[in-house]
């Protein structure tokens, strides 16, 4: 694993949600930097994703549960090389393929179409079982917000997922603690997640969601895992790498102005 | 010969799912009341037990059907309708995912279980998703032919079947055109009366009544929904100029309501909407029909009030 490449691709995709969200002056800027560190591990070390086989079933497939993360999602395709950077500043406008929730059959890559919170993961959950049908090793990765973990659905599809023994599924909670409303706790308190979900028969592994080490070996003892599904439920900074984002609700589904955006963008380029 | 529409779902599945590897069938804790156990006896590999998280069903159909299966979800209407809506509307109608929704006991023929489980609503709401189709069918040859139809077109969609045994309409020889109306019965009186469900029957035992006191009014059944043989409709609408529709459902939104807006954009005519105007109760089927009006008796009773 090649920690400075992983750094080096994470700092490109923050950069490039801080321009999405901007350009667009809409979109979801703190989830999105917040969870960038997993879904740089996810892949670029852990899913057989490539540009060349974006459009296809045959490989690893990833749902973006908390679908509002999608200037993450855009980010990380650009990343990947499945669409072009200037594509990215479509976002958000009339005619993109980048809606403001994923959508399915706008491009290769976006791999389940969701916004509406609690959904994905069942879609993850039907995903893994046709997988078991089709007698393949292919993963199936679904990210759930801490805050989405408020759907009832969420906890119906990791009843199923528990129940079919599904362990070609892993979910990662992205715990950041912060809500539209506030802090989760205050909102309505959806932790804990790993007594939750082991009683669910999943197993869990909890880590620190910016140590890309921590988090590439919770994918390999995932992927060990039989006869459960796992869940890793990975601890957060919602806005992280943005001095004045993190740790603030209030940047949860807000555009930085042009001044917020070069402090933003110059956090970025000067952090680690 | 009588059959529920949801038996003859059982054992059009139970078949389908042997010839084609890619059906998959889910049901949600109802597999035995809507028959959906006949296709988990035969193939119990790829029958999913969701249990009573309806929810759930519905995206995890979309996660197979996002993988090149065909799933066939299946609970009681209500709960497979209304309960998730907007589950059936962003997971699978928004990515135009293949998933087959099967709504056993609708409508007022639920019976006995009451207002909690009776979908009078179901048409309405499932026939605003852009790109879902809806089906109706009458009977058990219907329903197999809707069953069989539906699992050949890659397009999501809901079929509504209900629980009380009925007559059947049709024979094995039919040969259907699920997209398009059925005239059942050419009349000669310039009326005509859409029906569609089980109201088929009931508009049928209406019609030597109506005949009785003059009236000889043309049948029509519409088991395409959505998207509906408008073409068909309109040309029904032309050649007539009393117009009765015969729902077992709410009045607004469903049958009677889709008429309306093909007579608005085609052939404005005046329409007798036949169906419910309000939640009904707890009693069995054959009373419930009796109660509002949408037994034979009450059809007719219905129409002919308005045809003097």
């Amino acid at each position: 694993m090649d920690l400075e490449a992983l750094k080096k691709h994470a700092k490109n995709i923050r950069i490039n949600i801080i321009k999405e969200v901007s350009n667009a002056n809409s979109g979801h800027p703190g989830g999105s930097l917040g969870a960038a560190d997993i879904l740089t591990v996810l892949y670029f070390e852990v899913m057989d994703f490539t540009k060349e086989n974006a459009g296809s079933l045959d490989r690893d497939r990833f749902v973006l549960s908390k679908g509002h993360a999608s200037p993450l999602l855009y980010a990380v395709l650009a990343e990947k090389g499945v669409i072009e950077e200037e594509e990215l500043l479509t976002f958000r406008k009339l005619n993109t393929r980048l809606q403001g929730h994923p959508d399915l059959n706008e491009l290769d890559g976006i791999d389940m179409s969701t916004g509406s919170l609690g959904q994905g993961v069942s879609a993850a959950v039907g995903m893994a079982l046709a997988n078991r049908l089709d007698h393949n090793d292919h993963r199936i990765y679904t990210l759930i917000g801490d805050g989405e973990a408020e759907e009832g659905q969420v906890w119906e599809a990791a009843m199923a997922a528990g129940h079919y023994k599904l362990d070609n599924l892993c979910a990662i909670i992205d715990e950041n603690g912060l809500q539209i409303d506030g802090r989760t706790e205050d909102v309505i308190g959806p932790a804990p997640f790993e007594e939750k979900f082991r009683a669910f028969g999943w197993h869990v592994i909890s880590v620190d969601g910016h140590d890309f080490t921590a988090l590439k070996a919770a994918f390999d003892e995932a992927k060990t895992v039989k006869g459960m599904p796992t869940c890793i439920v990975a601890k957060t900074v919602k806005g992280k790498g943005v001095s004045f984002m993190e740790n603030q609700a209030g940047w949860h589904g807000k555009a930085p102005n042009a001044d917020q955006t070069a402090v933003a963008l110059k956090d970025l380029q000067e952090g680690e | 010969m009588a059959k529920a529409t949801r038996e003859a779902y059982g054992e059009k599945i139970a078949q389908l799912v042997q010839e084609n590897p890619k059906i998959v069938v889910l049901d949600a804790d109802l597999a035995g009341s809507t028959y959906s156990a006949k296709a988990q006896e035969v193939c119990p590999e790829r029958f999913f037990d969701m249990g009573i998280a309806e929810a759930n069903m519905i995206g995890v159909s979309a996660g197979l059907a996002a993988s090149g299966y065909i799933p066939f979800a299946s609970s009681f209407a209500m709960f497979c309708t209304g309960r998730v809506w907007e589950q059936i509307r962003n997971s699978v109608a928004y990515p135009h995912l293949n998933v087959k929704v099967v709504g056993s006991h609708s409508g007022i023929t639920v019976g006995e279980d009451g207002v909690t489980h009776q979908a009078i609503e179901d048409i309405a709401i499932m026939r605003d998703i852009t790109g879902l189709e809806v089906y109706a069918p009458c009977d058990q040859w219907e329903t197999k032919a809707v069953i069989d139809h539906v699992s050949k077109t890659d397009a999501p969609c809901y079929v509504r079947l209900g629980r009380s045994k009925v007559e059947d309409v049709f024979d094995e020889n039919k040969v259907f055109d699920v997209t398009k109306v059925n005239v059942i019965h050419e009349g000669t009186s310039r009326i005509a009366v859409f029906c569609t469900g089980l109201m088929v029957q009931s508009s049928l035992e209406a019609l030597p009544k109506l005949q009785e006191i003059g009236f000889d009014p043309t049948i029509v059944d519409v088991c395409a929904i959505k998207p509906c043989d408008e073409e068909g409709i309109a040309k029904i609408l032309e050649a007539n100029d009393q117009i009765f529709t015969v729902e077992e459902h709410s009045v607004t939104g469903g049958l009677g309501s889709l008429i309306c807006e093909v007579a608005a954009d085609r052939c404005p005519r005046r329409i007798h909407r036949i169906g419910m105007r309000g939640f009904a109760q707890s009693a069995d089927w054959q009373t419930l029909l009796r109660e509002y009006k949408l037994d034979g008796q009450g059809v007719f009773q219905q129409i002919s009030e308005k045809l003097k």
